[in-house]
């Protein structure tokens, strides 16, 4: 293995798994906290990659497009947030304690949502301008280096801090670890944590959505369906990291996207895909709780 | 108490799925209109505005064909979610396996359509008993996570084609000569539909005998109380292997039916969309209760077959385009439906009688 090819499949592949751990770590945390499989996840991802691709086509009036692009960064994730405060607050909150009626809704809200954006925007894959600066090359050991992917890496990074400072200095934080170890207990001693459910599921949707963003630059393309199909591969990071645990997600997140890219480009497509499910199993077999979950799952 | 346990003990609790049980009356029901729906091919009479063509039409027959067949797969799927309480989001596999496996024995083994059939069957038990129980090792929302991904799986394989067996997205063609001339050809269109209703009314038997028997009942406990189970001296693990093995080869069965609807293998059967589809049928009709998850089938699959038609026609024209362009998408309407449906009729159709007060002092 000459050391450009695997400087370049290992850039690429942590690039796959920031995207990844945008959509797994609001899966993880939503399940680590109300035990909900938000099965809407996907949508969320969706509608991020989707409002990109209305920003940066629409948008003609800003020159720049890296100014637009960064505009379309901010619209999907208010978009994100949005849509992820809604189906909490509108959808999801009508059935606590009922799970099966909870992962019901959010299939509905997933497949209903996904063929409106069907409807909308067709079905037909879109792709977006980018700015100049994300076709140009940095070269890093000899590899010629895309530097959308060094983008992709440094907004997940970025993300991944934000989301563990906020969740290790401010109280809302300290709410939902709190909850995630214990929710019955919080709950007992008089916190409401109904706002947290809502908080974590529009972070959900907002990391997801900026997901999607990154999703539509590094697969050069957005499909409505796309979302969906993340989502199978976030969920088993989600399991892989352990449920409830942001830095188990990271962890898992960087394995299985390392996985896929190393496998997919030695073993032929489609290798990698099945090699991830076979890791999934083996963690199962070995370690039911995940990489890093509690030990108590 | 542990995640895991706490939300599989609190399936039970859904207002979802309602308690099965069993009526006298619904046998005769079934079989009554299984004689109806076999006497279609010789009525001649349209029904305007619901199907296109008259009622013994190839074209009428094919989506009737489609409804039974889901229906079929619906009730062997609420085996899993209505009577024992798994939810499994992998079940396309099964399925596609059924698929898949027919037209490749034909294929590779030369087999006739029969044989080509058992020999999927087969397989289809061992790969589900296998699959099954490493996958029943966790309970509840991991369940489900750790299905949808095994069908995934399945799905980039046949899709990605490394083995070069299954022909990728473009899928795999019927080779009519490995199929008896009784089932292939436009002609004969009602020779496939009868099969396909011999499917549907054999799995509503098999479903309906399973569910009343020893095992039966266990499932039902499980789905009420798994520790309790446990507690009683059974192994729940068995019983739900059982229920996901029979489960798997009654979809097999389907997915064998429905290679000579469609003449061919796609990947889409595979996909993960198929399963949350089977979902949405038998939450549509009801879950727990077999006649819901058939009546649901035949609904889904003639709103997906029909509403494409409907939509073409023209009767949304009038409507702006931000509304037109999703009305004319099928899993719009039927996902805002099946919306609907869980958030204020939780029980799906099957329960609108009661909820209508047409029924009453059966519960």
């Amino acid at each position: 293995m000459s050391l450009q090819v695997f400087v370049l499949l290992s850039v690429t592949g942590l690039g796959l798994a920031g995207v990844y751990f945008l959509i797994a770590s609001g899966l993880s945390l939503i399940f680590g906290l109300m035990d909900v499989l938000n099965l809407a996840h996907g949508l969320f991802f969706t509608v991020g990659s989707y409002a990109t691709w209305w920003v940066m086509t629409r948008f003609g009036f800003i020159g720049s497009l890296g100014l637009r692009f960064a505009v379309a960064l901010v619209v999907a994730a208010a978009m994100g947030l949005a849509v992820g405060w809604a189906t909490e607050r509108f959808f999801v909150r009508r059935f606590y304690g009922d799970h099966v009626t909870q992962i019901l809704i959010t299939l509905g809200l997933s497949l209903a949502g996904v063929a409106l954006i069907g409807g909308w925007f067709s079905y037909d894959p879109r792709t977006f301008p980018v700015p100049e600066l994300f076709r140009q090359v940095v070269v890093i050991a000899g590899a010629r280096i895309p530097v959308s992917r060094l983008l992709i890496l440094l907004v997940s990074v970025v993300l991944l801090i934000a989301l563990l400072t906020f969740l290790r200095r401010t109280r809302h934080g300290l709410i939902i670890r709190a909850g995630v170890e214990n929710r019955d207990m919080v709950q007992a001693m008089g916190i409401d944590v109904a706002k947290s459910f809502t908080l974590v599921f529009a972070i959900g949707g907002l990391l997801a959505a900026v997901g999607g963003v990154l999703g539509g630059v590094f697969f050069a393309g957005i499909t409505p369906e796309f979302g969906l199909n993340v989502l199978i591969f976030a969920f088993i990071v989600v399991v892989i990291g352990g449920l409830g645990s942001v830095e188990g997600t990271a962890l898992s997140a960087v394995i299985v996207g390392l996985t896929q890219q190393f496998v997919n480009f030695y073993a032929g497509a489609g290798v990698g895909d099945l090699t991830v499910v076979v890791l999934l199993a083996a963690t199962l077999l070995l370690r039911p709780q995940g990489l890093l979950g509690e030990v108590a799952r | 108490m542990s995640q895991m346990t706490r939300s599989n003990a609190e399936v039970s609790t859904s207002a979802a799925i309602p308690a099965p049980r069993r009526s006298r009356t619904v046998p005769y029901v079934v079989g009554a209109l299984g004689l109806l729906l076999a006497a279609v091919p010789f009525i001649d009479a349209t029904i305007p505005g619901v199907f296109t063509g008259p009622m013994s039409s190839p074209g009428t027959l094919q989506i009737l064909a489609v409804g039974l067949v889901f229906a079929g797969v619906a009730m062997s799927y609420d085996l899993l979610l209505g009577y024992t309480g798994l939810l499994s989001l992998g079940h396309a596999f099964y399925f596609a396996l059924g698929l898949y496996g027919t037209n490749l024995g034909m294929r590779l083994f030369e087999l006739s359509y029969v044989p080509a059939v058992v020999l999927a069957l087969v397989f289809t038990l061992v790969v589900a008993l296998v699959f099954g129980s490493v996958a029943l090792r966790v309970r509840g929302v991991a369940f489900a996570m750790v299905t949808l991904a095994f069908a995934e799986a399945f799905h980039v394989f046949v899709e990605a084609d490394p083995a070069r067996i299954s022909g990728g997205e473009e899928g795999l063609s019927l080779d009519t000569s490995y199929v008896p001339d009784l089932f292939t050809g436009v002609v004969n269109t009602r020779w496939v539909y009868w099969l396909a209703l011999g499917f549907a009314l054999l799995t509503f038997a098999i479903c309906r005998q399973a569910v009343a028997s020893r095992a039966g009942r266990v499932w039902q406990a499980i789905r009420e109380n798994e520790d309790r189970v446990e507690l009683l001296g059974l192994v729940p693990f068995r019983f739900k292997l059982l229920s996901f093995g029979l489960s798997a080869v009654l979809a097999a069965g389907g997915g064998a039916v429905y290679l000579l609807l469609v003449r061919g293998a796609t990947p889409g059967a595979a996909s993960s969309v198929f399963t949350l589809n089977l979902i949405i049928m038998v939450v549509l009709g009801g879950l727990g209760r077999l006649w819901g998850a058939a009546l649901g089938g035949l609904v889904f699959g003639y709103l997906q077959l029909r509403l494409p038609g409907i939509a073409r026609s023209g009767v949304f024209e009038p409507l702006p385009d931000w509304l037109e362009g999703p009305l004319t998408e099928p899993l719009f309407i039927l996902g805002t439906l099946f919306v609907v449906l869980v958030m204020f009729a939780p029980g799906g159709l099957a329960s609108l009688p009661e909820r209508l007060g047409l029924k009453r002092g059966e519960r």
